[in-house]
């Protein structure tokens, strides 16, 4: 069942990727988040649909504004992921996570009209992480990443979608929910404070 | 939806990538596992194979191997992709072109032809066509038959037209093809001055000396290891000054590389061998 409820320690515990899927109505959210994630101990990976026209150094640009205590950048092909730092998928490049913790670029069709697709990366990231997962799908308008989120949970990772009732498009955890693909529905002050404790775990050990 | 009713653990893709090697001679060991992991899964979700099923079939059915090999390859291509990349050529790489009495170029992994002809086009307007020859190879020779043939979609060609023009080019796409009901065929003119064949750079050596050798975008599917290999293949190809040109997220940082080349465009991964 899909709980409410503020993640526990333990789930967070064996936490050590963060993967953000997000489209329509998602910037919001993340701008939120970003105040959370100051000297983040573990990767995050960000896959955001947006038109092939906007330029995605602007983008990386405007998270980096908006929290200077963390590396924001441009993930590039075969660089291995780090701490404290957000990797943005290039536009009109599929993003995926490798078994050793690297990336791989990919140019193959779109999935859901999208490239890149929050689903390629999920799924990528549930086979490279398994129960180290932690997958995140946002507001959105159509269904990406909702299998990938699927497959993050069938690999025992932990998985959570925005409330919603407080998505400025629903439709995206609304499918999730639907698939049965999510073990937490958190608004966006639950999910920062997650983060905040996610912080505090992983900075312990 | 993709579909997940079958699925392989990364034992398993080795298993069958392995099997590939020993019966068709096709090495794919050092592919990049995420993306061959995704690829391998949809072609089995689709044809409704198990991995029983699936290697049987590329044991036993020669057919199969092919529109297999067609289907794990990523074929995805435009002409005239990334604009800014062609307008940097015709900038800083073709005047340099231009003093040689015969340039030969490279596109390896050239898929159905669209780079390859945005490259003979390019030539063209700028002059240069005449003394150059282009040989586009790639590993699936589907894709080949149909960079051979020149023929395209018109509605594709059509949406090939602004890149065309952000490219820099001087005239219109539509003076380089006759359409024939919907589909435009290129000019022999640029047809003639190809050429396309079978070539694996995962196990193939060189097979000339060129100006330029241009891979785009195919570097991404490799590991470390081959990313290596092929750039180290590339060089020992290119003349002293050719140029090589790289996908626009697939820059030269390996240092033992990087001190064989000069930076042309760091943006756009154009490079010149300097050794």
């Amino acid at each position: 069942m899909c709980s409410t409820a503020d993640i526990p320690t333990s789930a967070l515990q064996p936490i050590e990727l963060v993967v953000i899927g997000g489209s329509a109505g998602s910037m919001v959210v993340l701008m939120e988040l970003m105040k959370s994630v100051s000297f983040f101990p573990i990767p995050i990976i960000f896959v955001i649909h947006r038109g092939k026209t906007s330029s995605f150094g602007t983008l990386a640009g405007i998270f980096q504004k908006a929290n200077q205590e963390i590396k924001v950048k441009e993930a590039e092909e075969k660089e291995t992921l780090s701490p404290k730092t957000i990797y943005l998928a290039p536009a009109d490049y599929h993003l995926l996570v490798e078994r050793d913790f690297s990336l791989s670029l990919d140019l193959s069709e779109k999935v859901w009209h999208s490239r890149p697709s929050i689903d390629v990366l999920f799924q990528s990231a549930a086979d490279a992480g398994g129960k180290r997962t932690l997958g995140i799908l946002l507001s959105g308008a159509n269904a990406d990443g909702v299998q990938g989120l699927q497959e993050i949970r069938k690999k025992g990772g932990l998985t959570i979608i925005q409330d919603p009732h407080t998505a400025e498009y629903p439709t995206m955890p609304n499918e999730a929910l639907k698939a049965k693909a999510a073990d937490y529905k958190l608004t966006p002050s639950k999910l920062e404070r997650t983060f905040e404790k996610l912080k505090k775990v992983k900075l312990h050990f | 939806m993709i579909e997940s009713e079958y699925q392989i653990s990364f034992e398993e893709l080795k298993e069958i990538l392995q099997l590939i090697e020993k019966v068709h001679g096709y090495d794919f060991n050092d592919y990049a596992e995420a993306s061959l992991k995704r690829r391998v899964t949809h072609i089995m979700n689709k044809l409704k194979l198990n991995i029983f099923d699936l290697k049987h079939r590329l044991v036993n059915d020669t057919h199969f191997f092919a529109l297999f090999l067609n289907q794990i390859t990523v074929n995805v291509t435009e002409m005239f992709r990334d604009p800014g990349f062609y307008r940097s050529v015709r900038e800083n790489v073709i005047p340099y072109l231009a003093s040689y009495p015969h340039i030969k170029i490279w596109n390896a992994g050239c898929s159905s032809g669209e780079e390859t002809y945005s490259f003979a086009i390019t030539l063209k307007e700028e002059g240069i066509l005449e003394k150059s020859f282009l040989y586009g190879t790639d590993i699936n020779s589907e894709v080949l038959d149909k960079a051979k043939e020149g023929i395209y979609e018109l509605k594709k060609i059509k949406e090939y037209s602004t890149n065309y023009l952000n490219s820099g080019g001087k005239s219109s796409l539509s003076d380089y093809y006759h359409s024939i009901y919907d589909a435009g065929i290129f000019q022999s003119e640029l047809r003639k001055k190809t050429l396309f064949s079978i070539h694996n750079l995962a196990s193939d050596s060189s097979f000339n000396e060129f100006q330029l050798v241009v891979c785009r975008n195919v570097l991404i599917y490799f590991n470390e290891h081959l990313r290596n290999r092929v750039l180290q293949l590339f060089t020992e190809s290119l003349c002293h000054l050719g140029f090589l040109c790289l996908g626009s997220k697939e820059t030269l940082r390996n240092p033992q590389l990087l001190e064989q080349y000069k930076v042309i465009d760091r943006r756009e991964n154009i490079y010149q061998k300097i050794v």
